[in-house]
């Protein structure tokens, strides 16, 4: 009928009807555009963030030089417009941004040797590189210098990652090991490790960097402080496109730096995707229970539509409140029994009875059971009569015609139920905070040691990362492209998420002919 | 209970209705939604092998009945019953009946097609798998030799995988009937079973009918005057929850006893 409404509606459209077709229409692409617009301020304030702009030297009437890069622009109070750089140089300024009036500017250049160095600590360096003094050998300036850094960088960066690999794969296994108990042989290989790892750090020492800002300013950097050097001005397309590349790998495969502002945010998807999965796997089996007991098993009476409309309200619950009911009964409650129970060694530092993934995901289960339910129980009243009739009349059981007959003709309703609660559970911050989220958890809770997943430990979450950086950072304006570029990554990951989901229900609607609408 | 005794011998074979065995035996049978009653008091005995129509008005309570025969009303909440119904001498409510079996020995089969969404096959083997413990060989030779029953084998053999539903709706309901078969049932009830159908689907239903009398107990309910004709051997009219006649369906069509189903028959009826 509707759909018979719907084709009349249509065929009434060009003969122009009334507003009320176009209205419709508008409000569908007001909220298209709006949905665009989000997603093209999150890709181009976000992925722009890892390109490699050309910077600016800027010579000022008064005489001074300045070098960085524009971000935007606003008018003086007293007439004409001023400029906001990002001149970074933190070291050396105090500052990494530099107000400048646009009638101060005398003249605008892009001289190709302006090096941007991305350093362990103070941020960024702007300016030029002077020489290059190695371990062993002549001092070399000009292009020589440029060549002999990078090729010192490329070392370097082999051996940070030596030690990286040896740190994550045995020297923090072994360090667990020992602080479960004593253990000679894990003893004598943590200090043979440590020794290794010594050497390598002793091999990155040497080799310094004689630089000069814009404004003249002499510094002298040891090259280990450098992660990586580039002369965006003196960058071809091709090169720059591989830096965009490189960066946006960065973001998404390392962990964070420097107060979570700069480095990548891997540990963050880790935890987010892993969190979201614990959860589908709790609430699913739950949700589907629960709705199969009351449109399958329940006497349809009063009692069972209060129940119904007391789930549908659970929904409503503001997550926050969930939060604090997963502090007080699963990290309090149930985590401090079992902290007594089974970790009384360790106590009174707990092990479960703080936040952690198990928590957070059960909490988020919780939040996300109504949902489930609602979805399910729909897809289950949907169920013609006349396909449970037609099993029990082959003489299956109750529980025969619910396992082969109901049960996968549901699944499809079952899945739309945890792709809703995945989209909501994924984006869910506020209960995080209180039971089990961290700033910095750069260790993701799955690793090669026995039992390889644990629900113990804290975790880094996306949409605690983006709340994180947005507000808790020391310079806001720094943080907002990382903010952009999370945010996108956040939503990203959630059409993922939910893409495998509709892949899953898609394949098994075809599988099994298919109610149409569930 | 109005049982005719001077009929002549159909097809050539005796089939005094006094010397038919019954199979299925419904006394005093009553039954109600909430405090609504839908039958009332109903007696009458189903012959062993043959077809028996149950035809009357739209909510006389035909359905009720046949519903009745395989205990599908235990879904139904509200829903208290009296009087009896015995399977081959066995009260069908007895505590020590299991449902599921009884279910099993009494076949339905519904006016809407309602194949499983799985294959042609699986649907077949599906009441073969509840009993369990069979072979693959064995359900193989179950499931043609039930789709040969249904007279649907030859139209389904080269697509045994394929998805039931897209079958025609002919096609899904000989299917239903292959299921059922399946599992070897005593008595198949059917519910209208050929009035979501074609002309011609119909008529393939019907024949399928009247060849299954020869080894099972049909019990067919129906709208449709001339189908009971055509198919049943004998026919029960019921109305307003109530048996009014119940006799050989070629004395109840042609020297109908009483007033009311003459009415009805002849298409006099308010």
């Amino acid at each position: 009928m509707r759909a018979a409404w719907r084709r009349a509606g249509r065929a009434r459209l060009p003969r122009g009807e009334g507003p009320w077709a176009w209205l419709a229409a508008a409000s569908i692409s007001l909220s298209l555009l709006l949905l665009a617009l989000l997603l093209a301020l999150l890709a181009t304030r976000g992925l722009g963030h890892f390109w490699p702009g050309d910077v600016t030297q800027l010579t000022l009437t008064d005489g001074r030089a300045i070098a960085g890069r524009a971000v935007k622009q606003a008018p003086l109070p007293e007439g004409g417009m001023e400029r906001l750089y990002r001149t970074d140089n933190r070291d050396l300024d105090g500052d990494i941004w530099s107000w400048v009036p646009v009638a101060d500017i005398e003249a605008e250049d892009r001289p190709r040797d302006l090096v941007v160095l991305e350093r362990r600590r103070w941020g960024r360096f702007v300016g030029r590189l002077v020489a290059w003094l190695p371990a062993a050998g002549e001092r070399r300036e000009g292009e020589a210098a440029w060549q002999g850094l990078q090729a010192r960088l490329a070392t370097l960066e082999r051996r940070r990652e030596a030690i990286t690999r040896l740190r994550d794969t045995t020297l923090l296994p072994l360090a667990r090991r020992l602080e479960a108990g004593s253990d000679p042989q894990a003893a004598r290989a943590l200090t043979e490790a440590r020794a290794r790892i010594r050497v390598l750090r002793e091999a990155m020492e040497g080799g310094t960097l004689v630089l000069e800002s814009a404004e003249g300013r002499r510094l002298r950097l040891p090259a280990e402080e450098v992660l990586r050097a580039r002369r965006p001005n003196a960058m071809g397309i091709g090169a720059k496109l591989a830096a965009w590349g490189d960066g946006v790998w960065r973001f998404l495969s390392e962990g964070p730096r420097a107060g979570n502002v700069e480095g990548g945010v891997w540990p963050a998807i880790f935890g987010t995707v892993l969190m979201v999965m614990l959860m589908s796997l709790a609430v699913t089996p739950f949700g589907v229970l629960a709705a199969v007991y009351l449109n399958e098993v329940a006497h349809q009476g009063r009692l069972t539509r209060l129940v119904r409309i007391g789930v549908r309200n659970l929904a409503g619950v503001p997550s926050i409140v969930y939060g604090v009911f997963g502090l007080g009964v699963f990290v309090y409650g149930l985590g401090g029994s079992i902290d007594r129970w089974f970790f009384e060694a360790s106590l009174p530092s707990p092990t479960f009875g703080t936040g952690g993934l198990l928590w957070a995901s059960l909490t988020l289960a919780l939040l996300t059971l109504p949902v489930v339910i609602v979805a399910t129980e729909e897809g289950l009243a949907r169920i013609p009569e006349r396909q449970r009739e037609g099993a029990l009349a082959l003489g299956a059981t109750r529980l025969e015609m619910l396992t082969r007959v109901v049960l996968p003709m549901a699944t499809p309703a079952m899945l739309t139920g945890m792709i809703l609660a995945v989209a909501r559970a994924a984006g869910e911050v506020a209960p995080l905070m209180l039971v089990g989220v961290a700033k910095l958890a750069p260790q993701v809770p799955v690793d090669g040691e026995f039992p390889f997943l644990h629900l113990e430990r804290k975790f880094m979450h996306l949409g605690y990362h983006l709340f994180d950086t947005a507000f808790h950072s020391s310079d806001v304006q720094a943080a907002l492209p990382v903010v952009y570029a999370t945010a996108l990554l956040l939503v990203l990951v959630i059409l993922v998420l939910n893409l495998t989901a509709i892949f899953l229900r898609h394949h098994l609607r075809s599988r099994h002919g298919g109610l149409s609408r569930c | 209970m109005s049982i005719a005794r001077d009929v002549a011998p159909r097809r050539g074979a005796c089939i005094d209705f006094s010397d038919e065995a019954c199979c299925l035996e419904v006394s005093g049978f009553g039954l109600r939604y909430g405090a609504e009653p839908a039958l009332r008091d109903l007696t009458l005995r189903v012959p062993r092998h043959r077809v028996t129509a149950f035809i009357g008005p739209s909510g006389c309570g035909k359905s009720t009945l046949l519903r009745a025969l395989n205990r599908l009303h235990d879904l139904n909440e509200d829903v208290h019953r009296e009087g009896e119904i015995r399977l081959e001498g066995q009260e069908i409510h007895a505590p020590e009946v299991a449902v599921a079996e009884l279910r099993r020995r009494v076949g339905m089969v519904f006016q809407a097609p309602n194949p499983f969404p799985m294959s042609i096959y699986d649907n077949v083997a599906f009441g073969l798998r509840l009993q369990g413990g069979l072979r693959k060989r064995r359900i193989d030779d179950i499931v043609e030799w039930s789709l040969r029953s249904a007279a649907l084998w030859d139209e389904v053999k080269d697509r045994l995988q394929a998805s039931a539903w897209a079958l025609s709706g002919g096609q899904q309901q000989r299917l239903v009937i292959a299921r059922t078969l399946a599992v070897e049932p005593e008595v198949l009830l059917l519910d209208e079973p050929a009035s979501a159908l074609d002309p011609i689907s119909t008529l393939k239903v019907e024949e399928l009918i009247r060849n299954l009398a020869s080894s099972l107990t049909l019990v067919l309910v129906t709208h449709n005057m001339q189908q009971a004709a055509r198919v049943s051997d004998y026919t029960a009219f019921l109305q307003g929850g109530e048996l009014v006649e119940y006799g050989p369906t070629d004395t109840l069509f042609t020297h109908p006893r009483l007033a009311r189903t003459e009415n009805y028959i002849t298409g006099r009826m308010a």
